[in-house]
Protein backbone atom coordinates (compact mmCIF):
# COMPACT_ATOMS: atom_id res chain seq x y z
CA UNK A 1 0.00 0.00 0.00
CA UNK A 2 1.54 2.95 -1.03
CA UNK A 3 1.97 6.07 1.27
CA UNK A 4 4.42 8.55 0.11
CA UNK A 5 5.58 7.22 -2.89
CA UNK A 6 2.85 9.07 -5.14
CA UNK A 7 4.66 12.50 -3.39
CA UNK A 8 7.81 12.60 -4.50
CA UNK A 9 9.47 14.00 -7.40
CA UNK A 10 11.97 11.50 -9.15
CA UNK A 11 15.71 12.79 -9.76
CA UNK A 12 18.44 11.08 -11.98
CA UNK A 13 21.02 8.90 -11.56
CA UNK A 14 24.80 9.02 -12.56
CA UNK A 15 26.76 6.11 -14.36
CA UNK A 16 28.19 5.64 -11.17
CA UNK A 17 24.82 5.94 -9.05
CA UNK A 18 24.22 3.08 -11.23
CA UNK A 19 26.52 0.47 -10.98
CA UNK A 20 26.43 1.53 -7.17
CA UNK A 21 22.95 0.69 -6.88
CA UNK A 22 23.02 -2.02 -9.28
CA UNK A 23 21.80 -4.92 -7.84
CA UNK A 24 18.76 -3.04 -6.95
CA UNK A 25 18.30 -2.14 -9.91
CA UNK A 26 18.00 -5.69 -11.48
CA UNK A 27 15.26 -6.26 -9.31
CA UNK A 28 12.09 -5.83 -10.44
CA UNK A 29 10.71 -4.62 -6.92
CA UNK A 30 12.93 -1.85 -7.21
CA UNK A 31 13.91 -1.05 -10.28
CA UNK A 32 15.44 2.51 -11.63
CA UNK A 33 11.91 4.09 -10.71
CA UNK A 34 12.11 2.70 -7.33
CA UNK A 35 15.50 3.88 -6.67
CA UNK A 36 15.37 7.27 -8.05
CA UNK A 37 12.26 7.43 -5.61
CA UNK A 38 15.12 6.62 -2.70
CA UNK A 39 16.95 9.03 -3.85
CA UNK A 40 14.49 11.75 -3.36
CA UNK A 41 13.43 10.69 -0.13
CA UNK A 42 14.20 12.49 2.93
CA UNK A 43 14.03 10.42 5.94
CA UNK A 44 14.47 12.21 9.74
CA UNK A 45 16.20 9.74 11.95
CA UNK A 46 15.83 10.40 15.42
CA UNK A 47 18.60 9.63 17.88
CA UNK A 48 21.87 7.91 16.38
CA UNK A 49 22.32 5.48 18.96
CA UNK A 50 21.38 1.80 19.01
CA UNK A 51 18.26 1.73 16.75
CA UNK A 52 19.75 4.33 15.03
CA UNK A 53 22.96 3.10 13.89
CA UNK A 54 22.05 0.29 11.85
CA UNK A 55 19.28 2.25 10.29
CA UNK A 56 21.07 5.11 9.24
CA UNK A 57 23.83 2.80 7.74
CA UNK A 58 21.26 1.04 5.99
CA UNK A 59 19.22 3.51 4.58
CA UNK A 60 22.57 5.17 3.26
CA UNK A 61 23.49 2.04 1.56
CA UNK A 62 20.13 1.75 -0.24
CA UNK A 63 20.50 5.48 -1.73
CA UNK A 64 18.23 6.92 0.46
CA UNK A 65 19.12 10.71 -0.91
CA UNK A 66 18.63 12.77 2.26
CA UNK A 67 18.95 11.64 5.53
CA UNK A 68 18.42 13.75 8.67
CA UNK A 69 19.99 12.76 11.90
CA UNK A 70 19.00 14.38 15.16
CA UNK A 71 21.09 13.33 18.27
CA UNK A 72 22.75 16.15 20.93
CA UNK A 73 24.73 13.24 22.74
CA UNK A 74 28.29 12.21 22.32
CA UNK A 75 29.94 8.59 22.01
CA UNK A 76 30.35 7.07 25.10
CA UNK A 77 32.53 3.88 25.91
CA UNK A 78 29.64 1.66 26.60
CA UNK A 79 27.93 2.75 23.50
CA UNK A 80 30.15 0.08 21.25
CA UNK A 81 28.66 -2.64 22.76
CA UNK A 82 25.73 -1.64 20.06
CA UNK A 83 25.89 1.59 17.99
CA UNK A 84 27.55 0.04 15.35
CA UNK A 85 27.70 3.63 13.29
CA UNK A 86 30.61 4.49 16.22
CA UNK A 87 33.83 3.19 16.26
CA UNK A 88 36.45 3.51 19.30
CA UNK A 89 38.22 5.71 18.48
CA UNK A 90 34.94 8.10 17.72
CA UNK A 91 34.48 8.42 21.88
CA UNK A 92 34.23 11.52 23.14
CA UNK A 93 32.98 12.65 20.25
CA UNK A 94 29.57 13.98 18.99
CA UNK A 95 27.47 11.65 17.68
CA UNK A 96 26.35 13.05 15.09
CA UNK A 97 29.79 13.85 13.52
CA UNK A 98 30.77 10.15 13.78
CA UNK A 99 27.57 9.26 12.49
CA UNK A 100 28.05 11.62 9.16
CA UNK A 101 31.04 10.15 8.43
CA UNK A 102 29.98 6.88 8.44
CA UNK A 103 27.49 7.26 6.28
CA UNK A 104 29.28 9.38 4.44
CA UNK A 105 31.94 6.64 4.16
CA UNK A 106 29.11 4.38 2.84
CA UNK A 107 27.93 6.59 0.41
CA UNK A 108 28.80 10.00 -0.23
CA UNK A 109 25.69 10.67 -2.11
CA UNK A 110 23.67 10.84 0.87
CA UNK A 111 23.07 14.87 1.51
CA UNK A 112 23.15 14.21 5.65
CA UNK A 113 21.44 17.39 8.10
CA UNK A 114 22.29 17.71 11.19
CA UNK A 115 20.09 18.59 14.39
CA UNK A 116 22.24 18.82 17.41
CA UNK A 117 19.23 19.09 19.51
CA UNK A 118 17.31 17.58 21.62
CA UNK A 119 13.59 17.19 20.02
CA UNK A 120 11.21 19.06 21.81
CA UNK A 121 7.60 20.28 21.19
CA UNK A 122 8.69 24.04 20.54
CA UNK A 123 11.23 22.35 17.44
CA UNK A 124 9.53 18.85 16.52
CA UNK A 125 7.26 20.35 13.60
CA UNK A 126 9.53 22.58 12.42
CA UNK A 127 12.23 20.12 12.03
CA UNK A 128 9.83 17.15 10.57
CA UNK A 129 8.28 19.48 7.87
CA UNK A 130 10.95 18.85 4.93
CA UNK A 131 11.41 15.29 5.43
CA UNK A 132 8.41 12.57 4.35
CA UNK A 133 9.22 9.67 6.65
CA UNK A 134 10.08 10.13 10.08
CA UNK A 135 12.08 6.59 12.10
CA UNK A 136 11.81 7.07 15.77
CA UNK A 137 14.47 5.15 17.39
CA UNK A 138 14.74 7.09 21.20
CA UNK A 139 15.00 5.53 24.09
CA UNK A 140 12.64 7.35 26.61
CA UNK A 141 8.68 7.62 26.93
CA UNK A 142 8.51 11.51 26.38
CA UNK A 143 9.78 11.47 23.17
CA UNK A 144 7.95 8.75 21.89
CA UNK A 145 4.85 10.05 22.72
CA UNK A 146 6.55 13.62 20.93
CA UNK A 147 7.39 11.95 18.01
CA UNK A 148 4.15 10.29 17.63
CA UNK A 149 1.78 13.61 18.11
CA UNK A 150 4.21 15.85 16.27
CA UNK A 151 3.79 12.65 13.06
CA UNK A 152 0.22 13.00 13.10
CA UNK A 153 0.24 16.73 13.37
CA UNK A 154 2.94 16.94 10.42
CA UNK A 155 1.50 14.07 8.28
CA UNK A 156 4.68 12.13 8.19
CA UNK A 157 4.26 8.27 8.88
CA UNK A 158 6.09 7.30 11.92
CA UNK A 159 8.07 4.52 11.60
CA UNK A 160 8.41 2.91 14.84
CA UNK A 161 10.99 0.33 16.96
CA UNK A 162 11.74 -0.63 20.26
CA UNK A 163 13.73 -2.90 22.41
CA UNK A 164 13.96 -3.89 26.17
CA UNK A 165 17.00 -5.67 27.10
CA UNK A 166 16.22 -8.89 24.15
CA UNK A 167 12.82 -8.03 23.16
CA UNK A 168 11.57 -5.40 20.78
CA UNK A 169 8.50 -4.13 18.84
CA UNK A 170 8.36 -2.34 15.01
CA UNK A 171 5.23 -0.95 13.63
CA UNK A 172 4.75 1.85 11.43
CA UNK A 173 2.42 4.50 12.96
CA UNK A 174 0.76 7.79 11.88
CA UNK A 175 -0.14 7.00 8.66
CA UNK A 176 -3.09 8.51 7.23
CA UNK A 177 -5.57 5.78 7.79
CA UNK A 178 -3.77 3.39 10.12
CA UNK A 179 -3.42 3.61 14.21
CA UNK A 180 -0.67 5.50 15.97
CA UNK A 181 1.08 5.10 19.33
CA UNK A 182 -1.82 6.40 21.28
CA UNK A 183 -4.11 4.58 19.62
CA UNK A 184 -2.02 1.82 21.15
CA UNK A 185 -0.83 3.21 24.65
CA UNK A 186 -3.10 6.02 25.30
CA UNK A 187 -0.89 6.70 28.46
CA UNK A 188 3.02 5.68 29.37
CA UNK A 189 3.41 3.99 32.45
CA UNK A 190 4.40 6.69 35.39
CA UNK A 191 8.34 6.82 36.28
CA UNK A 192 8.83 4.27 39.09
CA UNK A 193 7.11 1.72 38.13
CA UNK A 194 8.90 0.21 35.58
CA UNK A 195 11.52 -2.23 36.58
CA UNK A 196 14.88 -1.45 37.70
CA UNK A 197 18.25 -0.60 36.25
CA UNK A 198 19.47 -3.89 37.24
CA UNK A 199 16.94 -5.59 35.39
CA UNK A 200 18.00 -3.47 32.14
CA UNK A 201 21.41 -3.68 29.88
CA UNK A 202 20.12 -4.75 26.26
CA UNK A 203 21.91 -7.80 23.85
CA UNK A 204 23.54 -5.55 21.57
CA UNK A 205 22.71 -7.13 18.73
CA UNK A 206 18.70 -6.42 19.65
CA UNK A 207 18.94 -2.76 18.01
CA UNK A 208 20.58 -4.25 15.06
CA UNK A 209 17.56 -6.28 14.34
CA UNK A 210 14.79 -3.74 14.81
CA UNK A 211 17.01 -1.19 13.32
CA UNK A 212 16.84 -3.02 9.87
CA UNK A 213 13.42 -3.85 10.35
CA UNK A 214 12.83 -0.21 10.52
CA UNK A 215 14.91 1.14 7.79
CA UNK A 216 12.89 -2.28 5.38
CA UNK A 217 10.11 -0.43 6.47
CA UNK A 218 11.14 3.13 5.75
CA UNK A 219 12.49 1.34 2.43
CA UNK A 220 8.81 -0.27 1.67
CA UNK A 221 7.23 3.33 2.14
CA UNK A 222 9.53 5.08 -0.36
CA UNK A 223 9.05 2.56 -2.69
CA UNK A 224 4.92 2.19 -2.36
CA UNK A 225 6.21 -1.87 -2.06
CA UNK A 226 5.36 -4.80 -0.18
CA UNK A 227 3.03 -4.70 3.07
CA UNK A 228 4.69 -1.96 5.36
CA UNK A 229 3.66 -3.05 9.22
CA UNK A 230 0.66 -0.63 9.15
CA UNK A 231 -2.13 -1.96 11.67
CA UNK A 232 0.48 -4.59 12.53
CA UNK A 233 3.00 -4.49 15.47
CA UNK A 234 5.68 -7.11 15.17
CA UNK A 235 7.25 -8.26 17.92
CA UNK A 236 10.33 -9.93 18.44
CA UNK A 237 12.18 -12.52 20.74
CA UNK A 238 15.73 -12.09 20.47
CA UNK A 239 16.06 -15.24 22.72
CA UNK A 240 13.69 -17.50 21.20
CA UNK A 241 14.57 -16.34 17.94
CA UNK A 242 10.28 -15.97 17.86
CA UNK A 243 8.43 -13.13 15.80
CA UNK A 244 4.89 -12.70 16.21
CA UNK A 245 2.60 -9.92 14.76
CA UNK A 246 -0.67 -8.63 16.53
CA UNK A 247 -3.11 -6.55 15.15
CA UNK A 248 -2.81 -2.97 16.17
CA UNK A 249 -6.12 -0.78 15.08
CA UNK A 250 -6.64 2.70 14.68
CA UNK A 251 -9.32 4.15 17.76
CA UNK A 252 -11.60 6.13 16.07
CA UNK A 253 -11.83 7.66 19.94
CA UNK A 254 -8.09 8.81 20.16
CA UNK A 255 -6.97 12.25 21.06
CA UNK A 256 -4.87 13.08 18.59
CA UNK A 257 -5.45 10.85 15.64
CA UNK A 258 -9.64 9.70 16.14
CA UNK A 259 -11.81 11.87 14.39
CA UNK A 260 -12.65 14.45 16.94
CA UNK A 261 -9.14 15.05 17.94
CA UNK A 262 -8.72 16.86 21.68
CA UNK A 263 -4.74 17.44 20.95
CA UNK A 264 -3.98 19.60 17.59
CA UNK A 265 -1.09 20.93 19.01
CA UNK A 266 2.37 19.47 21.16
CA UNK A 267 1.84 19.30 25.08
CA UNK A 268 4.65 19.10 27.55
CA UNK A 269 5.58 15.41 27.40
CA UNK A 270 7.78 15.33 30.52
CA UNK A 271 4.70 16.52 32.42
CA UNK A 272 2.39 13.81 30.62
CA UNK A 273 5.05 11.35 31.37
CA UNK A 274 4.97 12.37 35.13
CA UNK A 275 8.37 13.36 35.20
CA UNK A 276 8.78 16.45 37.60
CA UNK A 277 11.12 19.57 36.14
CA UNK A 278 14.45 18.40 38.66
CA UNK A 279 16.45 14.99 37.83
CA UNK A 280 14.95 14.64 41.57
CA UNK A 281 15.56 10.70 42.71
CA UNK A 282 12.28 8.90 43.12
CA UNK A 283 12.72 8.81 46.84
CA UNK A 284 13.01 11.58 49.26
CA UNK A 285 16.37 12.50 50.59
CA UNK A 286 18.19 9.93 52.35
CA UNK A 287 20.55 10.17 55.37
CA UNK A 288 24.12 9.72 52.96
CA UNK A 289 27.65 8.97 53.37
CA UNK A 290 30.90 9.83 51.11
CA UNK A 291 32.83 7.52 49.76
CA UNK A 292 35.87 9.17 51.08
CA UNK A 293 34.37 8.85 54.69
CA UNK A 294 33.42 5.37 54.39
CA UNK A 295 36.83 4.40 53.69
CA UNK A 296 38.30 6.42 56.42
CA UNK A 297 35.77 4.78 58.93
CA UNK A 298 36.14 1.19 57.78
CA UNK A 299 40.05 1.57 57.75
CA UNK A 300 40.12 2.64 61.52
CA UNK A 301 38.47 -0.66 61.63
CA UNK A 302 34.80 0.84 62.61
CA UNK A 303 32.45 -1.79 62.64
CA UNK A 304 30.04 -1.36 59.62
CA UNK A 305 27.80 -3.28 57.48
CA UNK A 306 28.00 -3.14 53.98
CA UNK A 307 24.32 -3.75 52.83
CA UNK A 308 24.33 -4.52 48.97
CA UNK A 309 21.45 -4.05 46.91
CA UNK A 310 22.40 -4.94 43.61
CA UNK A 311 21.72 -8.43 42.19
CA UNK A 312 24.24 -11.24 41.50
CA UNK A 313 25.13 -10.83 38.53
CA UNK A 314 26.45 -7.25 39.63
CA UNK A 315 28.58 -8.39 42.51
CA UNK A 316 30.82 -10.82 40.18
CA UNK A 317 31.32 -7.74 38.27
CA UNK A 318 32.90 -5.94 41.34
CA UNK A 319 32.20 -5.44 44.93
CA UNK A 320 33.02 -4.34 48.63
CA UNK A 321 32.47 -7.39 50.54
CA UNK A 322 28.87 -6.43 51.39
CA UNK A 323 26.37 -8.68 52.24
CA UNK A 324 24.02 -9.02 49.42
CA UNK A 325 20.18 -8.31 49.94
CA UNK A 326 18.93 -7.54 46.02
CA UNK A 327 16.61 -4.39 46.09
CA UNK A 328 13.54 -6.46 45.04
CA UNK A 329 13.92 -9.04 47.83
CA UNK A 330 14.58 -6.66 50.55
CA UNK A 331 11.14 -6.65 52.09
CA UNK A 332 11.32 -10.56 52.54
CA UNK A 333 14.48 -10.54 54.39
CA UNK A 334 14.92 -7.53 55.80
CA UNK A 335 15.17 -9.89 59.65
CA UNK A 336 18.50 -10.87 58.33
CA UNK A 337 19.67 -7.55 58.78
CA UNK A 338 20.55 -6.06 62.87
CA UNK A 339 18.97 -2.65 63.15
CA UNK A 340 21.62 -1.93 66.20
CA UNK A 341 23.99 -1.82 63.95
CA UNK A 342 25.27 0.84 61.55
CA UNK A 343 24.29 0.00 57.96
CA UNK A 344 25.68 1.38 54.66
CA UNK A 345 23.60 0.66 51.55
CA UNK A 346 25.25 0.79 48.21
CA UNK A 347 24.56 -0.37 45.11
CA UNK A 348 25.83 0.47 41.65
CA UNK A 349 24.88 4.61 41.31
CA UNK A 350 23.16 5.35 44.82
CA UNK A 351 19.87 5.37 43.52
CA UNK A 352 18.30 1.74 44.30
CA UNK A 353 20.54 2.38 47.22
CA UNK A 354 18.68 4.76 48.38
CA UNK A 355 15.23 3.14 47.84
CA UNK A 356 16.57 0.76 50.34
CA UNK A 357 17.88 2.75 52.75
CA UNK A 358 14.00 5.07 52.76
CA UNK A 359 12.10 1.53 53.00
CA UNK A 360 14.48 0.41 56.28
CA UNK A 361 14.49 3.99 57.47
CA UNK A 362 10.13 3.13 57.69
CA UNK A 363 10.72 -0.48 58.72
CA UNK A 364 12.40 1.08 61.91
CA UNK A 365 15.98 1.03 61.11
CA UNK A 366 17.89 4.09 62.30
CA UNK A 367 21.54 3.84 61.49
CA UNK A 368 21.35 3.50 58.15
CA UNK A 369 22.68 5.34 55.47
CA UNK A 370 23.26 5.51 51.50
CA UNK A 371 26.14 5.60 50.17
CA UNK A 372 26.71 8.51 47.51
CA UNK A 373 27.65 7.20 43.89
CA UNK A 374 27.84 3.49 44.69
CA UNK A 375 30.28 1.22 42.73
CA UNK A 376 30.61 3.99 40.09
CA UNK A 377 31.89 6.82 42.81
CA UNK A 378 34.25 4.26 44.52
CA UNK A 379 35.77 3.61 41.73
CA UNK A 380 36.39 6.50 40.63
CA UNK A 381 37.53 7.92 44.00
CA UNK A 382 38.83 5.05 45.92
CA UNK A 383 39.68 2.53 44.30
CA UNK A 384 40.36 3.01 40.38
CA UNK A 385 41.30 -0.77 40.30
CA UNK A 386 37.42 -1.70 40.49
CA UNK A 387 36.32 -1.86 37.44
CA UNK A 388 32.73 0.48 36.45
CA UNK A 389 29.99 -0.88 34.67
CA UNK B 1 -4.22 -21.53 28.62
CA UNK B 2 -1.16 -20.47 28.35
CA UNK B 3 -0.17 -16.85 29.34
CA UNK B 4 2.80 -15.11 27.93
CA UNK B 5 4.78 -13.24 30.43
CA UNK B 6 6.88 -9.65 29.02
CA UNK B 7 10.62 -9.79 30.33
CA UNK B 8 10.15 -6.25 31.77
CA UNK B 9 7.71 -8.60 34.19
CA UNK B 10 9.32 -12.11 34.52
CA UNK B 11 10.86 -11.02 37.40
CA UNK B 12 7.17 -10.99 39.57
CA UNK B 13 6.28 -14.38 38.08
CA UNK B 14 9.10 -16.21 39.13
CA UNK B 15 11.04 -15.78 36.33
CA UNK B 16 9.18 -17.60 34.02
CA UNK B 17 7.81 -16.55 30.07
CA UNK B 18 4.54 -18.76 29.90
CA UNK B 19 2.11 -19.66 32.63
CA UNK B 20 -0.82 -21.99 32.44
CA UNK B 21 -3.96 -21.36 34.24
CA UNK B 22 -7.05 -22.71 33.86
CA UNK B 23 -9.37 -19.97 32.30
CA UNK B 24 -13.08 -19.88 30.51
CA UNK B 25 -12.49 -16.01 30.28
CA UNK B 26 -9.88 -13.51 29.75
CA UNK B 27 -10.44 -11.85 33.06
CA UNK B 28 -10.39 -15.19 34.97
CA UNK B 29 -7.14 -16.19 32.99
CA UNK B 30 -5.47 -13.35 34.79
CA UNK B 31 -7.27 -13.49 37.90
CA UNK B 32 -5.54 -16.84 38.26
CA UNK B 33 -2.12 -15.27 37.46
CA UNK B 34 -2.14 -12.42 39.88
CA UNK B 35 -3.27 -14.98 42.12
CA UNK B 36 -0.39 -16.94 41.65
CA UNK B 37 2.06 -14.09 41.77
CA UNK B 38 0.36 -11.61 43.71
CA UNK B 39 3.38 -9.00 42.79
CA UNK B 40 2.33 -8.82 39.81
CA UNK B 41 -1.01 -7.53 40.59
CA UNK B 42 0.09 -3.72 40.88
CA UNK B 43 1.65 -3.59 37.62
CA UNK B 44 -0.81 -4.88 35.53
CA UNK B 45 -3.94 -3.29 37.85
CA UNK B 46 -4.61 0.34 39.40
CA UNK B 47 -5.64 0.67 42.87
CA UNK B 48 -9.31 0.99 41.51
CA UNK B 49 -8.82 -2.72 39.73
CA UNK B 50 -8.70 -1.07 36.11
CA UNK B 51 -5.98 -2.55 33.70
CA UNK B 52 -2.90 -0.44 32.89
CA UNK B 53 -3.26 1.80 30.25
CA UNK B 54 0.30 0.88 29.20
CA UNK B 55 -0.13 -2.67 29.38
CA UNK B 56 -2.01 -4.13 26.79
CA UNK B 57 -3.48 -8.03 26.63
CA UNK B 58 -4.08 -9.72 23.43
CA UNK B 59 -5.89 -12.86 22.91
CA UNK B 60 -3.80 -14.75 20.23
CA UNK B 61 -3.15 -12.03 18.07
CA UNK B 62 -6.10 -9.50 18.98
CA UNK B 63 -6.24 -6.79 21.72
CA UNK B 64 -9.00 -7.52 24.14
CA UNK B 65 -10.48 -3.81 24.23
CA UNK B 66 -11.32 -4.62 20.60
CA UNK B 67 -13.17 -7.77 21.75
CA UNK B 68 -14.93 -8.28 24.99
CA UNK B 69 -12.45 -7.11 27.29
CA UNK B 70 -12.18 -9.00 30.48
CA UNK B 71 -15.22 -10.62 29.44
CA UNK B 72 -13.95 -12.21 26.55
CA UNK B 73 -14.13 -15.81 26.17
CA UNK B 74 -11.29 -17.79 25.96
CA UNK B 75 -10.89 -21.28 24.34
CA UNK B 76 -8.72 -24.61 24.73
CA UNK B 77 -5.27 -23.58 22.87
CA UNK B 78 -5.63 -19.84 23.39
CA UNK B 79 -2.99 -17.87 23.96
CA UNK B 80 -2.86 -14.57 26.27
CA UNK B 81 0.02 -11.69 25.56
CA UNK B 82 0.90 -9.46 28.07
CA UNK B 83 2.72 -6.63 26.24
CA UNK B 84 3.87 -3.32 28.11
CA UNK B 85 5.09 -0.63 26.37
CA UNK B 86 8.67 -0.16 26.08
CA UNK B 87 11.51 2.65 25.03
CA UNK B 88 14.72 0.71 25.65
CA UNK B 89 17.80 2.27 27.34
CA UNK B 90 17.81 2.60 30.83
CA UNK B 91 13.56 3.54 31.27
CA UNK B 92 13.51 4.61 35.15
CA UNK B 93 15.80 6.08 36.71
CA UNK B 94 18.66 8.47 36.02
CA UNK B 95 21.87 7.13 35.52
Amino acid sequence: MATIAENIQPATLSNEEVLRYSRHLIMPEVGMEGQLKLKAAKVLCIGAGGLGSPLALYLAAAGVGTLGMVDFDVVDFTNLQRQIIHSTEDVGRKKLDSAEESIRGINPFVDVRRFETRLTSDNALEIFRDFDVVVDGTDNFPTRYLVNDACVLAGKPNVYGSIFRFEGQASVLATKDGPCYRCWYPEPPPPGLVPSCAEGGVLGILPGLVGVIQATETVKLILGTGEPLIGRVLLVDALGMRFRELKLRKDPDCPVCGTHPTITKLIDYQQFCGISGEEAPVTTKVPEIQPEELKQRLDAGEDIFILDVREPHEYQICNLNGYLIPLGDLPKRVNQLDSSREIVAHCRSGVRSAKAVEFLRQAGFHKVKNLVGGVLAWSDRIDPKMPKY
Amino acid sequence: MKILIPTPLRQYAAKKDTVEVPAKTVGEALSSLTSQYSDLRRHLYTDDGKLRAFVNVYLNDEDIRYLQKENTPVREGDTLSIVPSIAGGCCCCPR
